[in-house]
C-alpha cells in the first residue's frame, strides 16, 4: 500500500513581474489503487500540480509538501523523484532529436531498477509496449518524440507507463488533441496500468470526455490554484453538464 | 537564438563580400594583419609556418592508401593541378600549400565507375612543415566514397580539390584525427556536376589549430550538395570553418548543417558560413545551419551565417544558428524517467551528434565518430566517472 499526499502546497513562479503564487494551498491524498481526475478550467493551475511534484526548475514550492510513502519529495532532484516511484506523461513531450525511443527507454529502465533489463526479454517487453499502444516496431528506432504526430507522442507516453510501471502516475491532459480512437488506445493504457491494483493515478484532464473510458474514483475540481469541490464520478457528470462556470464565479467572489 | 538573414543589399554586386579572389599568386594573398574580415577571428600566431613564405618545396604527409580495383592516385605537374583544379587557393595558406607541394596528386576515378568500398587515404604527419596539393577527379555517372584521415603532428597546409562529373554520386569525408599539437589549415574546393550529388563530411576532432576554408559551387544545372560537419574543441583548441556555397547555377540545392561542442577553459569555435545566390540561380534551394552546444565556463563560439541573394526566384532560402547550453526542457524530460543528471547530459550530447553522424551514409565513418563522440563523452567536464556503455 502507497501513497502520495500533498498537503497545504503553495506553489509560485517567476514572471517579469515578480513572483506569481499559482498553487494556493492543496490538500489531496491518492492512495494506490485510486484513480484521482483533477479537472479545471484553463489557466487554474492544473498543470503547474503536476509539475511541480515532478521537480520541474521553473517553478518553486514555497510551502507545504509532497510525499511519496512518506519521502518529502520538494527535497529530491527530479530524477531522485522518478526514482522514488512517480512518473508524469506529460501534456507536451520534448523532443530530443539523435537519441532512439530504444536508446531512451533502456537508459530509463536501467536508471529507475538499477539494473539494465535483461537482453533477452527487453525488446520484446519494449516491442509488446509500444504495440499495445498502436506503435509499429520500427517506432523504436525513432528519435525520441522528434517529428511524432501529437497522437503518437501521447501513446509513446502510455508506453512508457507500462513499461517503466511506476508507483504513481501524474498525467497531465494526455487526453488533449486526441481523435477518439488514439484516446481509447491511451485510456486502455491507463487501465490496464491501474488495473495492478496498487497503482495510484492522478489524471489531469480539462475534459470529460476522457472519463467515459476511465473510470475515476474521485473527482476533483480544480479552480484558482486549488481544489474548490470533490465527489465521485458523478461530479464528472454535472461538469459535463454545467461547465466550470460557477465554480468559477465563486472563486471570483471570494477573491 | 535564430539569426536573421543578411541579405545582401548590393543587388548588381556579383563578388562576394565574404570571399576573396581566388589567385595561384602568392602576392595575391598578402600576410594578413588579422583585421581582415576573413581572418578577424583567427590566432594568427599559433598558424605558424602555414603562412610563412619561406621556401619548403616537397614535403608531405605519408600516405597509407586503400585503393579499389579501376582507381588510381598519381603525381601530376604544377600546371596540371591547377587545370585540374575547381578554383585557385582562396587564401595564403592554400596559396602556399599548392606553391610548396610543386605540383599535386591527382585521384582519379573513371567515368561510370561504381564502387561499392570506399576508398581510405591515410596521411600522417610525422612532425614538421608539410605541403599537400591533392585533385580527386570523379567521372560522370561514377558512384564513389572517398574518405581522408589525417593523423599523427604537423603543420599542414592543405589544398583539395573535389570536381564530381554529370550525374555522379560523391561522398567525400575528411576526417582531422590530429595529435594534440598539429595545425592545420587550407582550403577545400567542391565542383558539383550536372545532375550530380555531393555529400562532403567534415569531422575536426584533434590538434591545435584548424582552419578551413571550404568552397562549393556549381558546374551546371541540377546539382545537388550536403555539407556536414562535426566538431569537439576541447581546451586552447581552435577550431575554424568558413564556408561558401556559390549558387551559380539554376535549380540547384544545398544543404550545410555544422555541429559542435566545446569544453574546457579557452576552446574557440568559429563558423562562419555564407551562399551566394546568383542572378542566373533560378529556382535553388538551400538551407545552412550551425549548432554549437557550449558545454563548460570558459568556451566561445562564434557563428555567422550570411546569405547573399541576387534572384528572387528561388524555392527556398534560409539559415539558423544555435550556440547554448543545455536546454531544460530536454534534461527535465529525461530526469522525470528518473535518468541521472549528468546520464542525462551525455544523452542529449549523444543524441546531437547522432542526429548527424545517421545521415552520412557510410558505416565505417559513422562507427568511428560515434566512438569519438563516446570518448568526448566520457571525459565531458562536470560528467561523473560512470559511463553508460
Amino acid at each position: 500500500m502507497s501513497e502520495l499526499r500533498i498537503s497545504g502546497l503553495h506553489v509560485e513562479v517567476e514572471t517579469e513581474s515578480g513572483p506569481k503564487e499559482i498553487l494556493k494551498g492543496v490538500n489531496l491524498t491518492v492512495a494506490s489503487g485510486e484513480v484521482h481526475a483533477i479537472m479545471g478550467p484553463n489557466g487554474s493551475g492544473k498543470s503547474t500540480l503536476a509539475y511541480s511534484i515532478a521537480g520541474h526548475p521553473k517553478y518553486t514550492i514555497t510551502s507545504g509538501s509532497v510525499t511519496l510513502d512518506g519521502v518529502e519529495l520538494s527535497q529530491l532532484s527530479v530524477d531522485e523523484r522518478a526514482r522514488a516511484g512517480l512518473f508524469l506523461a506529460m501534456q507536451y513531450p520534448i523532443e530530443v532529436p539523435g537519441v532512439s525511443v530504444a536508446n531512451f527507454l533502456r537508459t530509463a529502465k536501467t536508471a529507475l531498477s538499477g539494473e539494465a533489463p535483461a537482453v533477452r526479454t527487453w525488446v520484446k517487453d519494449v516491442n509488446a509496449a509500444l504495440d499495445k499502444v498502436g506503435l509499429d516496431g520500427t517506432f523504436a528506432a525513432r528519435s525520441l518524440n522528434e517529428g511524432f504526430s501529437g497522437g503518437e507522442k501521447k501513446r509513446h507516453e502510455i508506453a512508457q507507463l507500462e513499461l517503466l510501471n511506476p508507483k504513481f502516475a501524474i498525467l497531465d491532459e494526455t487526453d488533449s488533441g486526441l481523435d477518439i480512437d488514439a484516446l481509447r488506445i491511451v485510456s486502455e493504457g491507463v487501465n490496464r496500468y491501474a488495473a495492478n491494483g496498487d497503482r495510484g493515478v492522478l489524471l489531469i484532464t480539462h475534459y470529460t470526455r476522457i472519463l467515459n473510458y476511465i473510470k475515476p474514483d474521485f473527482v476533483h475540481v480544480f479552480v484558482d490554484g486549488h481544489i474548490v469541490e470533490e465527489g465521485g464520478a458523478e461530479l464528472a457528470e454535472r461538469l459535463e453538464i454545467e461547465g466550470y462556470d460557477r465554480f468559477v464565479k465563486a472563486a471570483k467572489a471570494n477573491a | 537564438m535564430t539569426a536573421v538573414p543578411n541579405v545582401a543589399e548590393a543587388v548588381e554586386a556579383v563578388v562576394s563580400h565574404l570571399h576573396p579572389t581566388p589567385s595561384w599568386e602568392l602576392t595575391d594573398h598578402p600576410l594578413p594583419t588579422g583585421r581582415e574580415e576573413v581572418w578577424r577571428f583567427t590566432p594568427l600566431r599559433r598558424l605558424g609556418a602555414l603562412l610563412s613564405d619561406a621556401e619548403r618545396i616537397g614535403a608531405g604527409l605519408e600516405w597509407d592508401n586503400v585503393l579499389p580495383a579501376g582507381v588510381a592516385i598519381k603525381p601530376i605537374s604544377a600546371a596540371r593541378a591547377r587545370e585540374l583544379a575547381v578554383e585557385a587557393p582562396i587564401d595564403r595558406i592554400s596559396a602556399l600549400a599548392a606553391r610548396n607541394s610543386a605540383g599535386g596528386v591527382e585521384l582519379a576515378i573513371g567515368a561510370n565507375v561504381e564502387l561499392s568500398e570506399p576508398i581510405v587515404l591515410t596521411g600522417t604527419g610525422l612532425g614538421g612543415d608539410v605541403a599537400e596539393h591533392l585533385v580527386i577527379t570523379v567521372g560522370a555517372f561514377a558512384v564513389a566514397t572517398i574518405v581522408i584521415r589525417y593523423r599523427g603532428s604537423a603543420i599542414f597546409a592543405d589544398k583539395t580539390d573535389l570536381v564530381v562529373g554529370d550525374g555522379a554520386k560523391v561522398t567525400f569525408v575528411t576526417i582531422a584525427d590530429w595529435d594534440a599539437d598539429a595545425v592545420h589549415g587550407g582550403h577545400h574546393a567542391v565542383s558539383v556536376g550536372r545532375d550530380a550529388h555531393v555529400r562532403t563530411v567534415t569531422a575536426s576532432l584533434g590538434g591545435d589549430v584548424i582552419r578551413l576554408a571550404e568552397t562549393a559551387r556549381f558546374a551546371g544545372p541540377g546539382g545537388s550538395l550536403e555539407q556536414f560537419g562535426v566538431y569537439f574543441v576541447n581546451a586552447g583548441q581552435h577550431i575554424e570553418h568558413r564556408m561558401f556555397v556559390d549558387h551559380n547555377a539554376p535549380h540547384t540545392v544545398s544543404h550545410v548543417d555544422y555541429r559542435g561542442a566545446l569544453q574546457g577553459e579557452d576552446a574557440h569555435s568559429v563558423w562562419v558560413g555564407d551562399v551566394l545566390i546568383r542572378k542566373v540561380a533560378e529556382g535553388i534551394t538551400t538551407y545552412e545551419t550551425n549548432k554549437n552546444l557550449v558545454l563548460t565556463d570558459g568556451c566561445r563560439a562564434d557563428s555567422v551565417p550570411n546569405l547573399e541573394i541576387e534572384t528572387g526566384e528561388i524555392e527556398g532560402a534560409g539559415h539558423s544558428s544555435t550556440t547554448g547550453r543545455f536546454d531544460d526542457e530536454q534534461l527535465f524530460y529525461l530526469r522525470s524517467r528518473g535518468i541521472p543528471e549528468d546520464e542525462a547530459r551525455r544523452l542529449v550530447v549523444y543524441g546531437f551528434f547522432a542526429d548527424i553522424i545517421r545521415r552520412i551514409g557510410v558505416p565505417e565513418v559513422e562507427t568511428r565518430l560515434m566512438a569519438a563522440v563516446e570518448s568526448e563523452l566520457a571525459v565531458l567536464v562536470g560528467g561523473s566517472e560512470e559511463v553508460t556503455a
